[in-house]
């Protein structure tokens, strides 16, 4: 794809592409983060299992924007050597796992939104970025299923697991805004015909939200949506730095070593 | 409250898995799980992470009637001493696979 595009086109891209692999390679990791501690082992592998298709996803993402930037550079540049403020994901994402009900909720809206979202993606026919989405697409319907029965089970549970749902769907609501949000990278490559319109993605998503809250029996947070943002220009919650410390000591204490 | 919480996710469900067409579910082993399909999904993570099946079935395991190991004698010893039960007195056709 590298050499139908100008420069300033090949450079919008290249943000654009890390964007997509930041949010999978954070909330990867964040899922990652339950290996060995969640409620029951059946748990435990499906959230093991989840991470996997979202470093996966990362890793293909990496791979790609390497690509195009044409600098000599792999998925590991990308992943541990670079700083909180060059790390391009949403802020939805870094928030810590605190408890399940807060990685189900928050699994959810990025399923709900990542499911749409790069369905219309892949048909802008942004090879090979369409492809690596398509794939993305089928992890992302189970992922998505799986978290739906959580937030039900959870949702139309005990009176208990009935508020701690609803506390996390509470406190994450304001960060969820951010995945419709655009900036002068999203108006050019939009401009350009390269991207979908983010608003259908959006209605579809508020769409799915609103069932689902109604079947689960949670209530619609009445803050805004989207008091929460800057993840894309690398201005980050408290979380991040915390995520990175520990996702990139090993790697930056031992530069290229191998196992 | 934490007792009725964790007997409800403890109910078990026994898995069979088909890994290709035609073939039969076989039983693999078994899960944990509040209901069919968190035990179906359970299955799924559990059994079928690295393309062993193309089908799951769940059954719960208190569905299944099971023979006791006492009735080993009285179920399955009277076959053994009457050879005349076994059709191998019979000389199976060249070509006839899968008998």
């Amino acid at each position: 794809m590298e050499k139908r595009f100008d420069e300033k086109t090949k450079s919008a891209l290249f943000e654009y592409v890390l964007r997509l692999a930041d949010d999978n390679i954070i909330i990867g990791h964040r899922l990652s983060e339950w290996c060995g501690h969640a409620p029951m082992l059946e748990e435990d592998i499906a959230l093991a299992n989840i991470a996997l298709d979202c470093i996966g996803q990362a890793s293909a993402l990496y791979s790609l924007a390497a690509k195009i930037d044409g600098a000599e550079k792999n998925e590991d540049d990308f992943v541990y050597f670079r700083n909180e403020n060059q790390y391009k994901n949403l802020l939805l994402v870094e928030q810590p796992n605190t408890d399940f009900a807060y990685t189900v909720a928050r699994q959810f809206f990025y399923d709900a939104f990542t499911i749409y979202f790069y369905d219309e993606l892949s048909k802008t026919g942004l090879d090979p970025l369409a492809a690596i989405l398509t794939k993305a697409v089928k992890e992302i319907t189970y992922h998505l299923r799986h978290c739906k029965v959580w937030m039900l089970r959870l949702g139309d549970g005990t009176l208990e697991s009935n508020q701690k749902l609803q506390s996390a769907v509470n406190d994450l609501w304001r960060f969820t805004g951010e995945m419709f949000f655009k900036d002068e990278t999203d108006k050019f490559l939009f401009q350009q015909k390269l991207i979908p319109d983010s608003q259908q993605v959006k209605n579809k998503w508020n769409k799915l939200i609103e069932e689902t809250f109604r079947e689960a029996k949670i209530k619609v947070p009445n803050t805004l949506p989207n008091t929460a943002k800057g993840g894309r220009i690398g201005f980050h919650t408290e979380h991040l730095g915390h995520l990175l410390a520990e996702m990139q000591i090993v790697a930056r204490s031992f530069p290229g070593a191998k196992w | 409250m934490e007792e009725k919480a964790a007997n409800i996710g403890d109910k078990l469900w026994e898995v069979f898995v088909q890994s290709k067409q035609g073939a039969p579910h076989e039983h693999v082993g078994s899960v944990h799980a509040a209901d069919s399909e968190l035990a179906l999904q359970n299955a799924r993570d559990v059994y079928s992470r690295r393309s062993e099946a193309i089908s799951i079935w769940v059954v719960p395991s208190d569905q299944i009637t099971a023979s006791a190991p006492s009735d080993k004698g009285p179920f399955f010893d009277p076959a053994d001493d009457k050879i005349y039960r076994h059709p191998n007195f019979y000389k199976v056709p060249k070509g006839v696979r899968g008998f």
